[in-house]
């Protein structure tokens, strides 16, 4: 490709030489800095992936030692006590996640089945893009929300309020992922059923819905997976209690806060148990993420 | 079923003299009545999500003007924050914020470039799914998470290596960048966690767009002999630009707004300084720091000040971002 060529025959002459000498050099110097810029790359890949791996194991390090089965089932000791665990925390967080899914969880994906049946009204175009722009606005401006909406006007913090912030963080979310999944239903299968004469209203919520169930479920998971650990929004809402409460009305015990309030603490027994419940956290996030998996992997399995 | 409601309606009709339209059985009827509520109810739920950016808007300017309102244009401008005084400016928040997140992205945007390339274009299959899964994973963690572990692992790291290293060893404390005492909680921790935790973003942001950049430019690239990397330098980073440039954007409204993680890691100071090794504020922790100790309306309603300014700052961003993904996308 490189080589010289003579323009008319004979032995090319020395400046022709030169030219291709030139030529090789410069493909070599191109091909070493392609080898070292793709060496590049992979270190990137590996520094980005190190903090991940640090994390998992200081986690594991710190926290696995100090759970056990009183953790579970006990509350906070006062400070400097060892002992105690964060079986309020832990059944709080749940019940957020459970208000949460019951306000986010419709909205969103009556939004999103909107989104997929009437792809290009302005209404569509416009909560596609307010709900991506939504979706990036910072949870404590969702907490600052929820705090002045419900919390100023009852002039006291509740598990409700806290759930409330988190369900309207979910709607975003679950609205664009139950619009892709609506979307990979195939247009035949509708139109199959609506020539069997089924409503159109019976084909979207039996047939298309149905079939996208699996994908909806795994969105849906994703999303309850990303607000379990959400803190920010609870300072203002939920509060935290450190005693037993179930109460919607009250403040109520969630495992970030509980992370964040012993983090910053003074106490060493308290440090130990932000890292424990850390574990905990991570557990149940992972646990939901796992579930995602499966309904993905189920839909796949019984789509077509 | 549905002929003999229909004959019996006709009957019906015929016999009390009403003419009947005989083309609209009950069922008809029927699944008519429930296609117009169907309609209207997922109209309604679409409706909600402008509704509720509207309501957050309004709910957040409310609580907020109050100090808007006594402080006007000084607020963003004034460093004087005296709850005690009853004085509020945010600049020394709004200057963290910049200056965290700057930084942030000055570390996470080449590593997630990097690593988005390698994904797309360079890694082998075997490795491709586990480098995905482990970048996804950042995203997946807790902020409070992040923050527990900067608190434990990450600082005294900084405090007893990462700066004494930059300012004596390397002889960097003559810029007042890297100056000043190593207490640990500093704009640097925060910008490094704000790296981590914005990488994810930037990367999967920057895969997808190299993914919608067609294969017949890279074989263009190839066939007029380019190295590896030149395909990527100029056949496919170029055509990928303002969606990569959204992505870098969308980023940055992610750190801008990260609260936890900041808050437990940034030293909470309200103070301008130039040394990187100083603790700062960002609105985000000025917020979530002195909410459960504000005493009274006024300075109560600053916070909330804050939270607008944040608020409108993160919508116009990820709006852009937004925006600048979706030309790229569109042109798949």
């Amino acid at each position: 490709m490189a080589t010289a060529q003579t323009t008319w025959g004979g032995a090319p002459s020395g400046r022709q030489r030169a030219v291709a000498e030139r030529t090789q050099r410069s493909i070599r110097r191109r091909r070493v800095r392609s080898h070292i810029m793709i060496g590049l790359m992979y270190a990137a890949a590996v520094i980005a992936i190190l903090p991940l791996l640090l994390i998992v194991i200081h986690l594991l390090r710190m926290g696995a030692s100090s759970l056990n089965l009183a953790f579970f089932t006990q509350t906070q000791r006062p400070p400097g006590e060892a002992g105690g665990g964060m079986a309020n925390a832990i059944v709080g967080t749940l019940i957020l996640i459970a208000i949460a899914s019951a306000v986010g969880l419709p909205v969103g994906i009556g939004a999103g089945l909107y989104l997929a049946e009437k792809r290009a009204t302005l209404l569509a175009t416009t909560v596609r893009f307010l709900a991506d722009v939504l979706n990036g606005l910072p949870s404590i401006v969702m907490g600052i929300f929820a705090w002045s909406l419900l919390v100023k006007p009852v002039k006291h913090f509740s598990a409700l309020a806290g759930g409330m912030a988190l369900g309207a963080m979910m709607i975003p979310m679950v609205t664009r992922t139950t619009e892709e999944m609506v979307r990979l239903v195939p247009i035949s299968l509708r139109e199959a059923a609506l020539a069997l004469g089924y409503s159109r209203w019976r084909t979207s919520l039996s047939i298309v819905l149905r079939t996208a169930l699996g994908g909806i479920v795994t969105g849906a998971l994703v999303a309850m997976a990303r607000i379990a650990g959400e803190t920010a929004p609870l300072l203002f809402t939920a509060l935290g209690n450190q005693f037993w409460s179930t109460s919607l009305r009250a403040p109520i015990a969630a495992l970030p806060l509980q992370i964040y309030n012993y983090a910053i603490s003074p106490y060493d027994e308290w440090h130990t148990q932000a890292w424990a419940a850390a574990v905990v956290l991570v557990g149940i996030v992972l646990v939901i993420s796992l579930a995602a998996r499966v309904a993905t992997r189920r839909r796949y399995g019984a789509g077509d | 079923m549905t002929e003999i409601v229909a004959r019996d309606a006709a009957q019906a009709a015929a016999a009390t003299g009403v003419p009947t339209r005989p083309s609209r059985s009950w069922t008809e009827i029927g699944s008519e009545i429930g296609d117009r509520i169907y309609s209207w109810s997922i109209t309604g739920f679409a409706a909600f999500v402008p509704i509720l950016l509207l309501l957050i808007f309004l709910a957040v300017g409310l609580a907020a003007w109050p100090a808007l309102r006594t402080f006007g244009f000084s607020f963003l401008t004034s460093s004087d924050w005296d709850p005690v005084a009853g004085h509020f400016g945010a600049a020394p928040a709004i200057y963290g914020t910049i200056v965290s997140s700057l930084l942030a992205l000055l570390i996470a945007t080449p590593l997630a470039l990097g690593v988005a390339v390698f994904l797309s274009e360079f890694a082998p299959p075997w490795l491709r799914q586990p480098v995905a899964f482990g970048v996804d994973m950042l995203a997946a963690v807790p902020s409070v998470i992040y923050g527990l572990w900067g608190i434990f692992v990450l600082i005294p790291f900084l405090r007893e290596f990462l700066m004494p290293f930059l300012r004596d060893t390397l002889h960097l404390g003559v810029l007042p960048l890297f100056n000043g005492p190593a207490y640990g909680s500093s704009m640097l921790a925060a910008g490094l966690i704000l790296a981590i935790m914005c990488l994810p973003y930037i990367s999967a942001v920057t895969r997808e767009v190299l993914l919608a950049v067609p294969r017949s430019q890279r074989e263009a690239a190839v066939g007029l002999g380019a190295t590896r990397w030149e395909v990527i330098r100029d056949a496919v980073i170029p055509y990928a630009r303002s969606g990569i440039i959204g992505g870098i954007i969308l980023g940055l409204g992610r750190a801008l707004g990260e609260t936890m993680a900041v808050t437990m890691l940034i030293g909470n100071r309200h103070e301008i300084s130039a040394s990187l090794f100083a603790p700062g504020y960002t609105m985000a922790s000025l917020i979530a720091n002195e909410f459960s100790e504000a005493t009274g309306d006024l300075h109560l309603s600053a916070l909330m000040a804050v939270g607008f300014v944040l608020l409108l700052v993160t919508f116009l961003v990820n709006a852009i971002a937004r925006w600048l993904v979706w030309q790229t996308a569109k042109e798949r």
